[in-house]
């Protein structure tokens, strides 16, 4: 008799693939989900109302850009009436007073604002548009609210070197968590990885500079989190918390995967809420049992004493470099593939060598209506 | 802290804290941005006082009336107090 999984605490719930920016390391798959193919509002709430059963107590409400959703309002209570924790995850452009009240009047509780570069022009730059004056105005109206802010910045080459300017800016916006997360190199980022990947210098750099901003932070800072970078250290990383083990992901079309990278992997069948219900797919659907647990593991992981903290690290990765997703993550050191990560790692491997590697970047989808705000 | 300021203080949710009650686990919650706090014993029933209301002097009163014999007067002020230096009560 096998026993039911653990109820899953949290759920990602990407409304849309849709965003005004187009940022090189976007989580998003490379094939994104047309807008017409997007779950409605009522699909939505009775997403959360299952979640809410099925024991989820938070929800990202992410993208893309959320705000994109003229429904959002509708979403977020929806999640309120199932008991569910809600925080959006925004870009910050098209969020006005008005928005804001109306978010925070359906029962919003916390928002997360991502920033590209602690300095406008770089962050701009970065993003693909024109945005960090709408960020800048965004987190003064969620301070004005009342609101917990995070500020999320993913760290590549191109912005590990400000990571000082980063957490100043975060002091400056007066937000209570700064999340600094190290590029993660699927879907997109695999793409841009040449011109992501930092060097080993600049990232020791960094770490040391938040390790010196915890020390001065500690006593009423805002909590200061370092995402690491899987690639430097031959650890794998303990990705989601296990696999089916604590949080699901709902895609823009209702898809519903373990994580938000997993689309690409092969033969998951992934399961739709549009055909099956949340705890169906949560406790017996290929997808997610595919993985669970430890019994699916080769060696070495099947024989590994870190197997039960790591999981064996990250299905995407090892199908992204290897072609097959039970191998071990290569970016562990006792992994037979871990040369694959090791020779873009040694010493001067990463450093820019003549001219700069270009970013391929998504298209903006574009708004459904030209009149749909953004 | 002194004993007179506890004795004041109304205790209720900093904004953004959510007491409730989990279905599915059988247990009570404190839910923040980013983090559950699972309430062991009768944790959430000492939270589900704090309504910013009710003095510290209430919540030990009431609370020793439920559970006669609990040592409730020394250790509810220390719990309450334990919660406020971690910012979920105020
Ligand atoms: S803000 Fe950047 S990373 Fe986030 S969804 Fe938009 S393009 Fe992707
Ligand atoms: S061999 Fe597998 S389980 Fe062991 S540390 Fe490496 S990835 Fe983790």
């Amino acid at each position: 008799m096998t026993t039911a999984p653990d109820r899953p605490w949290a759920l990602l719930a990407e409304l849309t693939h849709a965003c005004p920016l187009h940022c090189g390391y976007c989580s998003n798959p490379l094939e994104l989900t047309r807008r017409s193919r997007e779950l409605d509002t009522d699909q939505w709430a009775e997403v959360m109302r299952q979640a809410g059963e099925l024991g989820v107590v938070h929800t990202h409400l992410s993208g893309g850009e959320p705000l994109l959703r003229r429904d959002l309002a509708a979403i977020v209570t929806a999640a309120e009436h199932a008991g569910i924790y809600t925080q959006l995850v925004t870009s910050g452009v098209g969020l006005d007073r008005a928005r804001l009240s109306e978010l925070t009047g359906a029962g919003l509780r916390s928002v997360q604002l991502s920033v590209q570069h602690a300095d406008p022009d770089a962050s701009d730059r970065i993003g693909g548009r024109r945005s960090f004056a709408d960020k800048e105005r965004a987190a003064a109206l969620v301070r004005e609210a009342g609101l917990p802010l995070g500020l999320n910045v993913v760290l590549h080459r191109e912005n590990l070197d400000a990571v000082d300017a980063v957490v100043e800016l975060g002091l400056a916006w007066g937000v209570d968590r700064i999340e600094l997360a190290n590029a993660q190199f699927y879907g997109w980022g695999l793409l841009n990885r040449a011109a992501l990947l930092p060097t080993r210098d600049q990232l020791a750099r960094a770490r040391d500079a938040v390790g010196r901003w915890r020390e001065r932070l500690a006593q009423d800072g805002p909590e200061l989190v370092w995402v690491v970078p899987d690639y430097f250290d031959g650890e794998a990383k303990p990705c989601m918390g296990g696999w089916g083990a604590v949080s699901l992901t709902v895609t823009p079309d209702g898809t519903v995967l373990p994580c938000p990278a997993a689309a690409s992997l092969p033969d998951l069948d992934p399961p739709n809420v549009r055909d099956h219900p949340l705890d169906w797919i949560w406790d017996h659907s290929k997808a997610f049992t595919r993985y669970r647990g430890t019994d699916w593991m080769p060696d070495p992981c099947h024989s590994c004493s870190r197997r039960d903290q790591d999981f064996g690290g990250c299905r995407c990765q090892a199908h992204a470099l290897t072609g097959d997703p039970t191998r071990p993550d290569p970016a562990c050191h006792l992994s037979p593939d871990h040369h694959l990560i090791q020779a873009l790692t040694e010493e001067d491997a990463a450093a820019p060598k003549g001219r700069p590697t270009p970013i391929r970047r998504r298209t903006p989808l574009r708004p459904k209506t030209a009149g749909q705000r953004l | 802290m002194s004993v007179a300021a506890v004795a004041d203080w109304r205790p209720g949710p900093a904004p953004a804290v959510v007491l409730r009650h989990d279905r599915a686990r059988g247990t009570d919650l404190l839910l923040l941005p980013e983090r559950v706090v699972v309430l062991k014993g009768a944790a959430g029933t000492i939270l589900g006082l704090c309504d910013g209301t009710r003095t510290v002097g209430d919540i030990v009163s009431e609370l020793a009336d439920r559970f006669p014999g609990a040592p409730v007067a020394g250790d509810v002020p220390a719990f309450l107090d334990r919660l406020r230096t971690e910012g979920w009560l105020r």
